[in-house]
This record gives C-alpha cells, sequence and structure tokens, in this order.
C-alpha cells in the first residue's frame, strides 16, 4: 500500500473515533433527556440535562476539536506530510 | 500602522485597542457620573465603535486580489479564530439567544448544541481539506472538484438562497439597534446600518472585513460578559456565574411551583392586549420539555448548517496552511463558547431578578399599580418591549400577568438589576457589532461568488485586476442595497430566518462539500442533482407547512433541511453511480486534497 493510501487510511480512522464521540455528545445523550434531567450526577449542582445542554456538551466539542487537530499533525508528521512553514 | 510587520504587531496593535475600548467606557461611566444624558452615552457608544470598524475597513484597502478575497492568506490561526466567531455570533446570538433560553428552555437549548456540534464537523469533514484546494470561495470549490459551469452556477445559487436569507435578518438587526440607539426611525436606520456594513467591506474585502471582525469580536465579547459578571456578583449569585447559578437554577423552580406556572391559561381575549411579539414565562426554566427527536432533529439541521454555510467557510480560506485552517477551527468555537455559555446564565439571572419577590427587583406578587410606576417598566413599555395587564382583576400581577420580548433578557437586564446606564451603552454596542459583524461576512460571501464565480470564471474570463474587483464592490453595494430593502419590509422574525438560512444551506451544500472531499466517485452530474435536486426539495416542504401541509416525521419550517439533505444525498449518490466516474486528473486533484502538503490546487492569483 503506497504511503498516500496508509495516511488516508489513519486520518479516515481518526475522523471515525471523532465523529463518534461527536455523535455521543450531540445527539446521543439527548436521547436520554428525561433520564439525565433524573440522574443524580449533578455537574456544580445543576441537573444533567440542564448542564450538558449550557456548558458540557459545548465544551466537550471544544477540547474535542483541539485534540483531533494535534491528533491529525501526528498522522500528517508519520507520513512526510506536513506542511513547511514557508508554504 | 498597517504596513511592514503587520502581522506580527498584532497581538500589541489589537491588545492598544482594548485598551482603548475599556478606557472608552470608563471615560463614558465618568461622563455619567457628570450627568450626561443616557440617550447621549448611546449615540457615543454606537458611533464611535463603528466610526473605529470604518478606520480599520479604510486602513485595509487593496487593490490585490488575493488581498481582496482571500485576505492575503496570512490571517494568524487566533486571530482568525475571533474573526470567525464574530463572524458567526449574528444579531440574533447576542440580542435574541438568552430571550429564547429564558421563554422556551430545554426545547431551545438544541440550537447552543447545534451551533457548537457544527464546528467539529466543520474540522474534521471540511475546512483543512478546501483550505488546501486554495479556492476563493465556496463554489469555487465545486466548480473546480466536480468541473463544469453549471456546478459552479448550482453551488451560486444555494449560497445565494441561503446567504441572503440570513443577510436580511442581520440588517434588520443592525437597523433596530441603530434605531433605539441613535433614536432614529427603523426604516432609516436599516440604511445607517447598511452604510457602516458597506464601509467596512467596501474597500479592502476580505481583508477590511477579517481585520474589523476581530475588532467586532473584542467589543461583542466584553459587552455580553461584563453584565452577566456585574450581575451574577450584585445579586449575591456567585463570583463565576457559569459555575456557581445551580441554587439560583433551583430558586426559579420553587418559584414557579409558588406562582403556579402552567395553572391559569390565559383567554385569548386577554391575549389579544399583548402587543405582538411579546410572549409571557410558559414553560419550566430547567425542565426537559420536549421529545428527544424535536431536540435532536433541531440540533441536526444545526450542526449540518454550520458545516454548510460559505460565510463561516471561507474565513478558513485565509489562513497560512491547512493546519492553521484545523486550530483555527478550534479557536473559533471556543471564542463562541464563552458567549454561548453565558446566555443561558444572563438568562437564569434575567428571570430570577424579575421573579423572586426576596430580590428588590422581583415584580411578580407585587401590586399592577406599584410596578407601572416603575421607570424601567416604563422605558421598556414603551419600547414595546414590556407588558403587565391585571387579567384576574385582584390588583397583584400574577405571573401570567407578565409578558416580555426577547431582546429585553440582554438589552434590559442591566437596567433592571440597577446597573449604570453605560453598561446598557454598552451592550447596544455590543449587539451592532455582533450584527455589523455577520452582516459583513454574508455580504461578501454573496458578493464574492457571484464576481469571481459568475463574472469572472463563466462571463468575463480575461477581466484585468481593477474590473474585476470593481465588479465585486459594485455587487457587494447592489446585495447590500437588497438585502436593506427587504429587511426593511420585516416578514419574518430576527431568528426565524436565521434558521431557515442553516436549512437552506443543509439542504443543498453538505453533501455536495462533505462528498467532494470523502468520496472521489462523486462527480459531477451527481453534484448539480444533489445542489438543485436538494435544494428544491427543502424548499418545497417549507412552502408546504407553511401552507397548511401537516408535514411528516415531526419534521417543521425550522427542520426543514432534514428533507432537503436526505433528498440531495439519495439523488447525488444514484446519479454519480449512473454516470461516468470523474476522469483521472480530478481523481488526482481529490489525492492531492486530502495531504496537506504541496502546492495548494488553485494558486493565489486565479
Amino acid at each position: 500500500m503506497s504511503k498516500q493510501a496508509q495516511h488516508w487510511e489513519k486520518t479516515r480512522g481518526l475522523l471515525f473515533v471523532t465523529l463518534a464521540i461527536w455523535f455521543v455528545f450531540s445527539i446521543g445523550i439527548f436521547l436520554f433527556g428525561a433520564e439525565m434531567e433524573a440522574s443524580s450526577i449533578r455537574p456544580f449542582g445543576y441537573p444533567l440535562s440542564y448542564y450538558m445542554t449550557c456548558q458540557g456538551s459545548l465544551g466537550i466539542f471544544v477540547i474535542l476539536i483541539f485534540w483531533f487537530a494535534g491528533r491529525q499533525e501526528k498522522i500528517d508528521e508519520e507520513f512526510g506530510f506536513s506542511e513547511r512553514e514557508d508554504d | 500602522m498597517f504596513k511592514g510587520n503587520f502581522i506580527n504587531n498584532l497581538p500589541k496593535i489589537y491588545g492598544t485597542y482594548t485598551g482603548g475600548f475599556i478606557v472608552f467606557i470608563i471615560l463614558m461611566a465618568i461622563a455619567e457620573q457628570a450627568g450626561m444624558s443616557a440617550k447621549v452615552i448611546g449615540i457615543c457608544f454606537v458611533a464611535f465603535t463603528v466610526l473605529i470598524y470604518a478606520l480599520i475597513g479604510y486602513l485595509s484597502r487593496t487593490i490585490q486580489v488575493d488581498a481582496y478575497y482571500l485576505a492575503g492568506r496570512q490571517v494568524p490561526t487566533v486571530f482568525n479564530g475571533m474573526a470567525t466567531a464574530a463572524d458567526w455570533m449574528s444579531g440574533a446570538s447576542f440580542v435574541a439567544m438568552a430571550g429564547g433560553i429564558y421563554f422556551k428552555g430545554y426545547g431551545y437549548m438544541a440550537l447552543l448544541v447545534g451551533w457548537t456540534g457544527g464546528y467539529v464537523l466543520v474540522a474534521s469533514l471540511l475546512a483543512p481539506y478546501l483550505r488546501k484546494f486554495g479556492c476563493y470561495t465556496v463554489p469555487d470549490f465545486i466548480g473546480t472538484r466536480y468541473g463544469g459551469n453549471l456546478a459552479r452556477l448550482s453551488a451560486v445559487i444555494v449560497l445565494t438562497v441561503a446567504s441572503f436569507t440570513y443577510v436580511t435578518a442581520q440588517i434588520n438587526a443592525t437597523g433596530t439597534i441603530a434605531s433605539v440607539a441613535l433614536d432614529i426611525p427603523f426604516n432609516i436606520a436599516v440604511y445607517v446600518g447598511l452604510a457602516s456594513i458597506l464601509m467596512c467591506s467596501m474597500l479592502g474585502g476580505m481583508r477590511a472585513v477579517t481585520w474589523t471582525q476581530v475588532a467586532q469580536y473584542i467589543v461583542l465579547i466584553i459587552a455580553y460578559l461584563i453584565p452577566v459578571f456585574w450581575i451574577s456578583n450584585k445579586m449575591g449569585a456567585g463570583v463565576f456565574p457559569h459555575l456557581m447559578l445551580a441554587d439560583e437554577v433551583a430558586r426559579i423552580a420553587e418559584l414557579e411551583a409558588q406562582f403556579g406556572l402552567g395553572d391559569v391559561k390565559n383567554s385569548a381575549a386577554d391575549l389579544k392586549q399583548v402587543p405582538k411579539g411579546l410572549s409571557g414565562i410558559t414553560k419550566a426554566h430547567a425542565e426537559v420539555n420536549t421529545t428527544p427527536w424535536k431536540f435532536i432533529s433541531l440540533a441536526v439541521c444545526m450542526m449540518a448548517g454550520t458545516a454548510s454555510l460559505p460565510h463561516v467557510m471561507m474565513r478558513y480560506f485565509t489562513t497560512p496552511s491547512v493546519k492553521a485552517a484545523r486550530r483555527s477551527v478550534g479557536w473559533s468555537l471556543f471564542f463562541i463558547f464563552l458567549l454561548y455559555s453565558s446566555a443561558p446564565m444572563l438568562a437564569t439571572l434575567s428571570k430570577l431578578s424579575l421573579m423572586d419577590p426576596n430580590l428588590a427587583t422581583g415584580i411578580i406578587g407585587k401590586s399592577i399599580s406599584e410596578v407601572q410606576a416603575i421607570d424601567w417598566y416604563q422605558n421598556w413599555n414603551q419600547a414595546n418591549l414590556m407588558f403587565v395587564s391585571d387579567f384576574n382583576g385582584n390588583g397583584t400581577l400574577e405571573l401570567n400577568e407578565f409578558f416580555m420580548g426577547g431582546k429585553a433578557v440582554v438589552l434590559a437586564t442591566p437596567e433592571i438589576a440597577g446597573l449604570p446606564y453605560v453598561i446598557s451603552g454598552l451592550v447596544a454596542a455590543g449587539g451592532m457589532a455582533a450584527a455589523m459583524s455577520t452582516a459583513d461576512g454574508l455580504v461578501l460571501a454573496i458578493s464574492n461568488a457571484l464576481s469571481h464565480d459568475i463574472y469572472y470564471k463563466m462571463i468575463n474570463p480575461k477581466a484585468e485586476t481593477a474590473k474585476r474587483l470593481l465588479i465585486a464592490r459594485i455587487l457587494l453595494v447592489l446585495i447590500g442595497f437588497a438585502g436593506a430593502t427587504i429587511a426593511a419590509l420585516e416578514i419574518q422574525g430576527i431568528l426565524g430566518s436565521v434558521i431557515w438560512a442553516f436549512d437552506f444551506a443543509m439542504s443543498g451544500l453538505f453533501f455536495p462539500l462533505v462528498l467532494g472531499v470523502w468520496w472521489k466517485r462523486a462527480n459531477a452530474q451527481g453534484a448539480v442533482a444533489g445542489m438543485l435536486g436538494g435544494l428544491a426539495a427543502g424548499t418545497a416542504y417549507l412552502v408546504a407547512v407553511r401552507s397548511g401541509y401537516p408535514g411528516f416525521l415531526d419534521i417543521t419550517q425550522l427542520t426543514f433541511g432534514i428533507v432537503g439533505s436526505v433528498v440531495s444525498l439519495v439523488l447525488m449518490i444514484v446519479v454519480s453511480l449512473a454516470t461516468k466516474a470523474p476522469d483521472a486528473a480530478t481523481q488526482k486533484m481529490v489525492d492531492d486534497v486530502r495531504v496537506p502538503s504541496g502546492k495548494a490546487i488553485l494558486g493565489r492569483q486565479h
């Protein structure tokens, strides 16, 4: 398999992981709105359903993007596809 | 100031700017103590900030094509994040979001989740690849990737429909704020707003819009956060409201029960007295009040729409590298998060200060005549944003007898909580910044698509630079005027049309963009069918629902993008597979887009 094909395979793998995490926090947990509301897990004392919509999911997305960017940079470096600084 | 080492000096320049703005706020506060009237303070805030943006716009003027379309591809990561955040957060986010949360609670929060979650799609599916492509506009990518003028034209059509729907709402918002702050009639204020928008974008295109958007972000975030922190501390609710309002949220639930939320339904005759656009508190503050599907379908539409709106995507074409584009998405969302996570806190503080009888500001349970004598009530009643009426004739203000406009949560809460007027002036400047920055991005997205993709690529490919830029500027002014004229008609509320724009963009562009990078087999015929078919299906559903068709699967006029995008996906796959695969050169192009290194597909000047 060519270097480029391997690079793309890893990139796709990272995409699936990223989208899986995204799916959980943007769609998955909201299937259980009522359960979250009744849950005894109360971040900072807020009902879980309220907290996730105000800050929880939003904050996780921010972290997820930075994590994704870091991983993708590593993959690019590994296969020598990083940009030169002056590109 | 804008010469030589401008990029390296950015932190210093914007640091000075921020310091200067804070000094201006302090000066205004002193002037207020010295007796300057509220009206003059409001005028100063809006006029001063708009003049600064116009100055930045003038200093960023350019005669280079790549500066006009791409800000020279040298916008650093963090600054592009700020510019995108300002581009993104519209007058609706700034003025109406906290109000939406205040009145609709959990069901409305789907928008917050959608408008942030969409950035994960932007970062992982699209932005880095489109940056590598090196396109000037989104249709530029579609036109080059799929090949052919028809694909390019279809993309321009979708872009124009979505962005134009959005921009009228933004010009409307600048008009609303300008008319309140400068005390002029709305239909004149709309054109004042338009003039400010054009001053920021006409001379320098993307370069000017970039640097004004950074300045606008700084103003709008200061204007949003100061009141939230100040009110929270003043009420003794918590030094850091975001982490400390759990007791207040619980207290609201307690008061809702005490005042019998939802026990009394207002009769239709009573509701007739209430001015248009105002609503009462009818939903519990923090309870789950919608079905999972309704929540998720709305969130999904906003996410896919986020990833398809061209004025956001084109911000990532301006970074120096692919790597920077990716990180820049993270910074954008971080800067957006700062405001979005504060909106629910503002809604909580606002509601509690009006409801809690233990607070001096609480009005529910007081006598109607007492409430009607309050200064701020009179002000906002006059502005058509507050209304009370003694429906049951007992002389006391009940929860179901108090009505407020959504905008009042942001605009009136500082005054209700007893903050000095200087804060209200600051909030007006913030709202203006938010609406202007989004309008700028949108007007530029449309006029760039028309000037680059239609005029230069399709009509006159031999046009000289000077002529191209002249056409671009003329179109910018025309689009602006068309937007303002329609805005003056006030067809939909601010938020309604914003949501439609996401659904239009999602219907026509989401799959053609994503599959352009992720599916090599996708070809021009498929893309054209996907774009036009998706847009047509979505629009047809919207029109049908608006004219009384009950719809299916609980898909409403706010989520019609689901219909559009599913049709788009199916058409794109079926038509692509039924026609010839893209040629070898196109396949090679897709391979090149997938790796960050090497030359961009389209050069700096094209």
